[in-house]
């Protein structure tokens, strides 16, 4: 039975004993599963795209008109200011959320009296569902910025630092437990080798903690990004997208609203641009598969390596 | 092992119980105002209630009718349909996991790689015709819920399940096969024995997931009959032109205590379940 010794799947697929019988039990072990998933996620995902090539209001009336939804789609105004604070909004919190949580792991792993406490504090927040926070930090800003006579909705600015604070409460604890797991994961004598070296605790930070812990900051640093990029209960919550500005061109757009919230109101305030919100969810989908590529590069690269 | 602590190690900790309150904060804040009259949460945010502001348990009680729908329908749907999901997902895709290990066939790897496929892609991508598509087979209740989560969460939890299921010795499920089981009851006696890590694991992510959702429950149940949590509360705060912010808080506290809670009683798996995810997802 076991002939072929190239790797153990190779040889639990050769297992005739176990495979023959299950694979009898179609019907009862993978079938249901493989229904639902046609059910809520391919069917979808595929006619998703077919439409984002059609004008529609309701996925029947659906007209193949080719490209110009995707054209409507940079043309508007509202998506591109989306992107832009998007993309500022995740550059800034990838670097805010993994700086606080690496220093919170790294000062947590040095022998700190009642360390697990604190680690059962910072992950709390993790727990809490989007809406309810941005409920939460609504009352808190408004709270704060009434002492100085002005409103979480007043500026645009606002909006942006109040959803940073926000999303570094929530997603610190997070990252530092992956940073705690990937600092424990150093080998102890390599510390100690330092040490006898002569070597400070700053250097032995830089040249050996930092180096060994970059699996954990790979990972970290894209889910981060995702997170940030993905954001959507949190920014409907809070600020809703609010306040508006008008553009050049006349346009209204909301100055806080990021591209997963820009996507669901271009769906859902009016029926005439759904093939355009249909385009825009393409385009962020593929905008996600392309971080989503680049990490499983990054990591394999590492894996190499070592 | 262990370096004695010295004064920068007590120093740090009198640093961290600082922050450590700082974090909790906003929680406390919730549960200060839930007990103040809706005037004095807008007004004094931070005052601790004084003899004029406190209600008592009246936010509490008025939440419970608040925005004419009964709070614990919703409750009671966030829970059925939490638990029935949960239960669903791990059932059923633990199954499929273990088809798609043992059997090489190619259906079996061309759905796996569509479930990993399935993992990176955001829910505004298909919310639109998942909606219509659920609507249509009559999946919008709650009581057929659970069926579009087993779909759309299907791939996280396969992904993880063949994971763990690759690593398992063949040699126990050859030897129940060669003592008279079949493929269910060695799936059932023997394999789900093992699978038991993962199966919490799992099972704690689909829980924080399926709870705390808005945007799928929102767009698929049919609203005017059924809300969950967090559709109830972002009802009440969006739709309502003038919001009883004292009320709202009550609801709020009483929808992050289940959590904390459990949080509370069983954290060590909860932050190795979710830790388990991320290094994964």
């Amino acid at each position: 039975m076991k002939k072929t010794k190239k790797k153990p799947d190779a040889a639990a697929l050769n297992s005739v004993l176990v495979r023959r019988p299950i694979q009898r039990c179609f019907p009862i072990f993978i079938f249901p599963t493989f229904v639902a998933f046609m059910i809520g996620f391919l069917y979808p995902f595929l006619k998703g795209i077919y439409l984002s090539f059609c004008t529609f209001t309701t996925p029947r009336d659906a007209q193949f008109i080719g490209f110009s939804n995707y054209v409507k789609a940079f043309g508007d105004a509202s998506f591109v200011h989306a992107f832009g604070f998007t993309a500022l909004f995740t550059v800034v919190s990838v670097v805010a959320i993994n700086v606080f949580a690496f220093a919170i792991a790294y000062l947590l792993t040095q022998n700190i009296a009642g360390a697990n406490l604190f680690r059962t504090v910072f992950f709390m927040p993790n727990l809490i569902g989007g809406i309810v926070l941005g409920y939460i930090w609504s009352m808190i800003f408004d709270g704060v910025l009434r002492y100085y006579d002005t409103y979480l909705l007043a500026k645009t600015s606002y909006g942006f630092w109040g959803l940073l604070i926000l999303m570094c409460w929530q997603q610190i604890g997070y990252m530092m437990i992956i940073y705690i797991a990937g600092l424990q994961g150093i080998p102890e004598d390599m510390m100690e080798a330092a040490k006898i070296d002569g070597a400070n605790k700053w250097q032995s930070l830089w040249r050996i903690t930092i180096p060994n812990v970059m699996p954990s900051v790979t990972i970290c640093v894209f889910l981060t990004l995702t997170n940030s990029f993905k954001l959507f209960d949190q920014n409907l919550a809070l600020t809703g997208g609010m306040p508006t500005a008008f553009q050049e061109g006349g346009e209204i757009i909301n100055t806080t609203e990021m591209l997963a919230l820009n996507i669901y109101k271009t769906f859902y305030t009016g029926a005439n641009t759904r093939g355009m919100a249909q385009a825009k969810a393409v385009m962020f989908f593929i905008l996600v598969a392309v971080f989503a590529l680049a990490q499983l590069k990054a990591t394999r690269t590492k894996e190499v390596q070592q | 092992m262990k370096e004695k602590r010295g004064t920068a190690s007590i120093i740090l900790t009198c640093v961290f119980v600082l922050i450590s309150i700082v974090y909790v904060m906003p929680i406390v804040e919730v549960a200060v105002n839930s007990f103040k009259a809706n005037a004095y949460v807008n007004t004094d945010t931070f005052a601790l209630p004084n003899s004029e502001s406190f209600v008592g348990f009246a936010n509490y009680a008025k939440g419970m009718t608040f925005g004419n729908y009964p709070f614990l329908k919703s409750v009671f749907y966030s829970f059925y349909i939490t638990i029935v999901s949960t239960a669903l997902i791990l059932l059923c895709t633990s199954m499929a996991a273990w088809y798609i290990a043992r059997v090489g066939s190619k259906f079996s790897q061309i759905f796996y790689y569509l479930c990993v496929f399935s993992m990176i892609v955001p829910f505004q991508m298909v919310m639109y015709t998942l909606a219509g598509t659920a609507d249509t087979l009559r999946l919008n209740t709650p009581w057929s819920i659970p069926i579009v989560y087993l779909g759309f969460g299907a791939g996280l939890a396969i992904f993880m399940f063949v994971g763990f299921i690759k690593g398992l010795p063949l040699e126990i499920e050859e030897a129940a096969a060669i003592d008279g089981c079949g493929p269910l009851v060695t799936f059932f006696n023997v394999v789900l024995a093992m699978l038991k890590p993962t199966m919490v694991s799992v099972g704690i992510l689909e829980i924080m997931w399926v709870w705390n959702d808005y945007l799928l429950p929102y767009l698929v149940l049919d609203r005017t009959e059924y809300m969950t949590i967090p559709i109830h509360i972002q009802y009440l705060k969006g739709s309502y032109g003038s919001v009883d912010l004292g009320a709202t808080m009550a609801i709020i506290m009483l929808s992050i205590l289940p959590i904390i809670v459990l949080y509370l009683f069983c954290q060590k798996y909860i932050i190795k379940g979710v830790a388990a995810g991320a290094v994964k997802g």
